[in-house]
């Protein structure tokens, strides 16, 4: 898909577009955050989207703590609402490039109804969803994305709870682009991101992350590097298509560009309509 | 050369949108919501005009993270509510206190705690517009009393915002907002509209929150090349939060001083009769209408009748009370609501005179009438 020639990963220097001052920064060790993170930046550089032009909006979690270290216009707003700071935000200024950060809990949980309603609505910006399955920086508490049977500080039995599914969610909410990718390939998680980028309308990524302190942990899923192989394990890319069948690769995660439709940004229609012909 | 006038009727909440529209807000996000919708009719439909953007978003929460959105990226923006929105707003409005992104909210006021009484008027919400939002934080509050007022406070409230980076609350109730009255719409002074304070130093130099004398610090406009972090975490000067209890404490310390530092430019109030007044009434809105009829009756009467009405509700302009209230035996309060500005007249007068509240609190106005009869009762 991607026709670009090829950037090596090493040429990419993500030091250079970080708050360095702040370091050593607060994840955990094996968060898959930070590979996220990396790989938003690297995108943003293949793209030569300048630092200045760009807007990243945060909600509340671990997942929101990120932008503090992007030498950007940075907001870390309220928790659940980064996608209504961000709306206004891309609507009063559609010069910047818009970017939002949020979490399974953040989007999915106190901010869904935000979440629908973007897909809906269709205003031009990126939402990359880091889902770790977890609230890890409340002290692990259940998410809508936790597994069933996982056990958290508030599903002491395990999880009772069925998933809430963000990409089909996006997708029925009539988002225009939807996508998924787990952070062990980092490359092909920034490919994604940089289409979302060149989607005009509202963009959703789904990235696959892992909480290895507060939830691997008690949950015996092993170290960062186990978590993350398990993760790439349970994934069907979008290129397997119809060439790979069921039986010999059961796997059930569809990841890449999931949703990609034609759609009229909202700005862009808004001033198609005539002010005259309004009643 | 005299500037155009233009006089039309209007209601309470179309002046509201025009007033805002003329101190230069560009950004509406809204959620419908009796008794405020006319505000949102009304700028959805002149703002495209202007070069303004409408949205009506999915609920009030989303509205006011839209508004301080559009804010931060240096729009003048606003939303309008009533009680029920208003108080889903509350957290996000703490938020823009403490980034400091100036923005308005018009709050329609009904009758009633919950849903109350949607299309009837109160005054309950004199205390959820100071003190809604958790913790400490500064807030302005005006409450305009006919329509009018309502244009001008409104221009009023975009002014004070800007040039303090604070939220401002334009607190109307229901009467008002429904109320048709022909008002003077002449477009201000373009000298008389104030915008915000820009960052114009070299980025390096460049401290988001800094601790200046007039306590309002320089805002970065997204993409002048400040990349400066926004947060509603405890934050330094430099935007970024902190732990440390001490930059904590002069950050808090700036941001509450603010208003204090700033009273003669936010205060206003109205004392009419007040020099000799025996019986004082305090009071804001539509029943300060009724309570200026009630003074002329006293007056002929021979009844030594005043009113102190604080235009600017919050900060409350406690020093004029005070003299207003110099020769006074008796204050009386009337109000839409179980008893709530009573509190700060009864907290600022400190003991030294009786005060006497006049409530209705399910719907009705307050007459002049029961006005006069509770002023003749502590005459008597």
């Amino acid at each position: 898909m991607n026709m670009e020639p090829h950037i090596s990963a090493e040429e990419f220097d993500i030091r250079q577009f970080m708050r360095l001052d702040l370091f050593p920064h607060f994840l955990c060790p094996g968060c898959g955050h930070g590979m996220a993170l990396r790989a938003l930046m690297w995108a943003l550089w293949e793209q030569n989207i300048s630092m200045d032009k760009l807007a990243v909006v945060c909600g509340i979690g671990c997942s929101g703590r990120l932008g503090a270290y992007i030498d950007s216009n940075t907001f870390h707003t309220t928790h659940g609402r980064p996608l209504a700071y961000a709306t206004g935000l891309a609507l009063a200024r559609p010069d910047l490039h818009v970017v939002v950060i949020t979490g399974d809990g953040d989007c999915l949980a106190i901010g869904g109804n935000h979440l629908i309603h973007a897909c809906r609505r269709n205003v031009n910006m990126t939402c990359l969803m880091l889902n770790n399955e977890v609230y890890g920086m409340t002290g692990g508490q259940v998410s809508p994305t936790t597994s069933p049977t996982r056990y958290t500080t508030t599903t002491p039995y395990g999880n009772a709870e069925p998933v809430f599914d963000a990409c089909k969610l996006a997708e029925a909410a009539g988002a225009g682009f939807v996508g998924r990718e787990v952070t062990m390939q980092v490359p092909t998680l920034k490919d994604l991101i940089k289409q979302a980028f060149d989607y005009d309308g509202f963009s959703f990524v789904e990235i696959i992350s892992d909480c290895t302190e507060i939830f691997g942990r008690k949950n015996q899923l092993g170290e960062s590097a186990e978590m993350i192989m398990s993760q790439k394990a349970s994934t069907r890319p979008d290129s397997y298509g119809t060439r790979v069948d069921e039986p010999f690769r059961p796997n059930s995660l569809p990841t890449g560009v999931l949703v990609k439709t034609d759609r009229l940004e909202y700005r862009a229609h808004q001033q198609s309509l005539n002010p005259k012909g309004q009643k | 050369m005299l500037a155009k006038v233009e006089r039309k009727n209007i209601q309470g909440n179309e002046a509201c949108a025009l007033g805002a529209i003329a101190a230069g807000c560009r950004f509406f996000a809204g959620y419908p919501i009796t008794p405020s919708s006319e505000i949102a009719h009304t700028m959805s439909r002149e703002l495209p005009g202007v070069g303004g953007t409408f949205i009506q978003m999915e609920d009030e929460i989303a509205s006011m993270g839209a508004v301080i959105g559009a804010s931060l990226g240096g729009v003048k923006a606003m939303t309008a509510t009533s009680g029920p929105g208003f108080s889903l707003k509350q957290e996000n409005l703490g938020y823009a206190a403490m980034v400091e992104a100036p923005c308005v909210i018009a709050n329609v006021m009904r009758g009633g705690p919950s849903t109350g009484m949607p299309t009837r008027p109160g005054q309950g919400d004199i205390m959820q517009s100071r003190w809604g939002t958790h913790g400490d934080h500064p807030i302005i509050v005006l409450a305009p009393e006919s329509v009018g007022e309502v244009y001008s406070e409104t221009i009023r409230a975009f002014n004070l915002s800007e040039a303090l980076r604070v939220p401002v609350v334009v607190l109307i109730d229901e009467t008002i907002g429904h109320l048709l009255e022909t008002v003077d719409l002449t477009p201000p002074d373009p000298a008389s509209i104030i915008e915000r304070k820009w960052a114009t130093c070299d980025p390096k130099d460049y401290k988001p929150y800094e601790i200046t004398k007039d306590r309002v610090p320089a805002m970065a406009r997204p993409g002048d090349g400040y990349r400066a972090h926004t947060t509603g975490l405890t934050h330094d000067e430099t935007g970024f939060p902190t732990q440390d209890t001490e930059k904590g404490k002069n950050a808090i310390g700036r941001l509450l001083d603010k208003l204090e530092y700033h009273k003669g430019k936010i205060e206003s109030y109205e004392a009419i009769d007040c020099d000799d007044a025996e019986t004082l009434i305090v009071t804001i809105g539509i029943s300060a209408r009724a309570a200026k009829r009630a003074i002329k009756s006293l007056r002929a009467d021979g009844i030594k009748a005043g009113l102190f009405r604080p235009r600017t509700l919050w900060p409350f302009p406690e020093e004029a009370m005070r003299k207003a209230a110099g020769k006074a035996k008796t204050i009386i309060v009337p109000e839409m609501n179980a008893g709530q500005l009573i509190f700060e007249v009864e907290r600022v007068i400190a003991g030294k005179c009786k005060t006497v509240g006049v409530n209705r609190y399910a719907g009705d106005i307050i007459t002049p009438s029961e006005i006069e009869a509770a002023a003749r009762k502590v005459t008597s």
